[in-house]
């Protein structure tokens, strides 16, 4: 047993990071968000949840991910795919979420290999998760029932969304795979934030010393960690075992942590923590759309307790 | 990222659960929770038959996760825990033998594998808790001998104790003597003159700890371990230990007790209360995540050498919480009368849970430890 990342991983996380932080670095992040919504960010007091950049994908983008292996990266390498395992493509979406980066991922991955030109970011694809449809109006090919689903304003400005209607049939089940890739994303949002916590804690100064030294705001970092340790521990052997209460588990504690994360973030952040141009409210929105994206949390409590 | 054993690992854990198969049948009834001698002999008892077996050092003579599969597996088939020769084997032991010298260690730790003694804790004093380093017992050098007087307070097994890993300060504080500098650590044995033991009550009525006197008691200078005045650095190897893996076998133990919980809830149909059994389905991923925490922690010790990290503290810091939370759904599930009831193990349990987040460092000292350690943040005053 060695549960830490192998070499490999670790430059795969890296090297991860790295291509996003060269291609959708905070400058892209706030250009996608404050786009052409007028007003937004800019001069205006804009909704708190207008979908900025008219909810369109950067394909140029989407295409270096793809042709980066991205979306391939468990296919088998005869299909094209990079022939990865989950535990590669979790730490894949950490750093996706870490950096916020926009689009439908998790349906695009899953597609991949059945869907032509999902996994070299040639095709977008969408599909309906827990009774929503993130990028339904600008994804390519959508997978799943979404008669008469409806847009909804979303609150996180980088994902729109549509709901399918009340009252047709149960939502599908929503995959394992994206449960678990959804956690991901999760647990990086939560590192992110923590980070962002810790900086601005060190930097900023009240009472003559910087707030980090005192205890209340120390403490809350230091939650926080542990937040981010318990979740990553849940979601990296969620990825090794394949176990589906694992997942379950593995989606509690994450959202757990980027929610709970980012809101402490805010906090830390004081007046700043409260505005549009800060990141926080991001990361707390986007946590907030895949907490439900990644199936009901009620479900996920029932399916653990079933298991004792 | 792998969480398979190799086979030398499992062919370990194969051969122990034989074992522990053949022995724990013959092991007689664990005596009640106030019988001390009773529990002594029990629990040193247990500790010479894994002498024998060849499993004596796990604790620190096995790689961390050898001692992993040694804690998971003896817990599953409900073999006893350390009990009274905790601070022997996890504290004391492991101290001696990163520090002591070669005759210290033919002293002292074949007795402890043996369990033929039991060592006693004497850190804490009633003027320092959290802040150990303000301790004042004092120790003057008569010849080859320190004399020291003072007291210790929440000495765990005090009463059954052979020796006491005592901190003592041997120089005072001083301008040019800072706080930490000037403490020293001492093998003080239990039956020398001027040591009166006063067992304390715990909240849970059990007598688990004790205040201790020392009125001019006579340690001689061999019994020291380290330089005199490194006592404080000599301590932290020992306190690391500690937060490791310690805790394992507990965290096996609570999600049998989930389990337990559940059946229960069953039978007397609070199972159909969904807040309920949403909060022990969210216990079922607390527990099943300190576990794949512990499994992370060990192999970052093992890759280390077998020192274990600051991991110890994020770790017990939420278990601490978690087994906290565990017993109040506990008084739950038992339900109004029972929740109530000290003659139900759940309720004992329940408040011996609230010393979890105070022994061993609080939760606070353990936050502290956590933001400046780990995350580098300013430190306190
Ligand atoms: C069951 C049990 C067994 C024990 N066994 C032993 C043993 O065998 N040997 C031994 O030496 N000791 C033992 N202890 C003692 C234990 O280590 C201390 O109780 C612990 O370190 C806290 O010290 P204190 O009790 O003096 O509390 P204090 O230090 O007085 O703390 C009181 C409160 O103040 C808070 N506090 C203190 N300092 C700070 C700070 N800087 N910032 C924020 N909050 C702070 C604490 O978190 C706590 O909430 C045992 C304790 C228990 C409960």
């Amino acid at each position: 047993m060695d549960f830490r990342l192998s070499a490999e991983q670790r430059a795969l996380r890296d090297g991860t990071r790295k291509l996003l932080e060269g291609r959708f670095g905070r400058q892209a992040l706030r250009a996608a968000v404050d786009g052409d919504v007028g007003g937004v960010g800019g001069g205006g007091v804009g909704r708190g949840g207008r979908v900025g950049g008219g909810g369109c994908i950067d394909r140029a983008l989407w295409r270096e991910l793809g042709a980066a292996g991205l979306f391939g990266l468990c296919l088998p390498e005869a299909e094209g795919g990079v022939g990865l395992g989950l535990a590669e493509a979790v730490l894949v979406f950490e750093e996706c979420g870490r950096a916020l980066v926009p689009g439908p991922f998790v349906a695009t991955v899953l597609a991949a290999g059945e869907v032509p030109g999902a996994a070299r970011g040639e095709t977008v694809v969408t599909a309906p998760f827990g009774g929503l449809v993130p990028w339904l109006d600008a994804a390519d090919v959508v997978r799943g029932d979404v008669a008469g689903a409806v847009a909804l304003d979303s609150v996180d400005p980088l994902t729109p969304l549509h709901r399918l209607p009340a009252g047709a049939s149960a939502p599908a089940p929503v995959p394992r795979t994206a449960t678990l890739l959804y956690a991901a994303e999760q647990l990086g949002s939560a590192g992110r934030t923590l980070e962002m916590a810790v900086q601005h804690a060190r930097e900023r100064e009240q009472f003559g010393r910087p707030i980090g030294a005192f205890q209340a705001v120390k403490h809350l970092c230091a939650q926080m960690l542990v937040r981010v340790e318990v979740a990553r521990a849940a979601v990296y052997a969620a990825a090794v075992t394949g176990d589906p209460d694992e997942t379950a588990a593995a989606k509690l504690l994450a959202d757990e942590a980027a929610v709970q994360g980012a809101r402490d973030c805010l906090q830390v952040h004081g007046g700043m923590g409260f505005t549009w141009e800060a990141d926080v409210h991001l990361h707390l929105k986007r946590a907030w759309v895949r907490a439900e994206l990644s199936g009901e949390r009620g479900e996920a409590e029932e399916r653990l307790a079933a298991t004792l | 990222m792998d969480l398979a054993y190799t086979d030398e690992e499992e062919e370990f854990r194969a051969r122990l659960r034989k074992w522990l198969a053949r022995a724990l049948p013959t092991l007689g009834p664990k005596p009640p929770p106030g019988d001390w001698p009773g529990r002594r002999a029990y629990d040193t008892g247990w500790q010479r038959r894994l002498y024998d077996a060849g499993y004596g050092d796990v604790h620190w003579g096995a790689s961390p996760t050898t001692r992993l599969i040694f804690l998971e597996e003896t817990e599953r088939a409900g073999a006893p825990y350390v009990g009274a020769n905790f601070v022997g084997l996890l504290h004391a032991g492991p101290t001696i033998a990163a520090e002591g010298t070669a005759a210290q260690r033919e002293r002292w730790l074949t007795p402890v594998l043996r369990g033929d003694e039991v060592w006693c804790q004497g850190f804490s004093e009633p003027g320092a808790g959290s802040d150990l380093a303000a301790l004042r017992t004092r120790a003057v050098r008569d010849g080859d001998t320190y004399v020291v007087s003072g007291s210790k307070i929440w000495t765990s097994h005090a009463e059954v104790a052979d020796w006491c890993e005592l901190l003592v300060r041997t120089e005072p504080v001083s301008a040019e003597v800072p706080r930490h500098r000037g403490i020293t650590w001492l093998a003080m044995p239990m039956d020398t003159p001027g040591i009166t033991v006063r067992p304390l009550r715990t909240l849970a009525g059990s007598t688990e700890f004790a205040e201790m006197f020392l009125d001019d008691v006579r340690v001689p200078v061999g019994n020291r371990v380290g330089e005199e005045n490194d006592g404080w650095r000599v301590t932290m190897v020992t306190l690391s230990f500690e937060r490791g893996t310690a805790f394992v076998g507990e965290v096996v133990a609570c999600r049998r007790v989930l389990g337990e919980l559940a059946a229960h809830a069953r039978g007397t149909g609070r199972w159909d209360d969904a807040v309920l059994r949403r909060e022990l389905g969210c216990l079922a991923a607390e527990f099943g995540a300190l576990w794949r925490l512990i499994q992370r922690n060990v192999s970052e010790a093992q890759a280390a050498g077998g020192v274990p990290g600051v991991g110890g503290s994020v770790f017990k810091l939420r278990y601490s919480h978690a087994r906290q939370r565990l017993y109040d759904v506990a008084a739950r599930v038992l339900g109004g009368a029972g929740a109530l009831d000290v003659g139900q193990q759940w309720t004992l349990d329940r408040l011996s849970s609230l010393s979890y987040t105070i022994a061993a460092g609080t939760s606070q000292i353990q936050r502290d430890i956590v933001a400046e350690r780990i995350l580098g943040l300013p430190r306190g005053k």
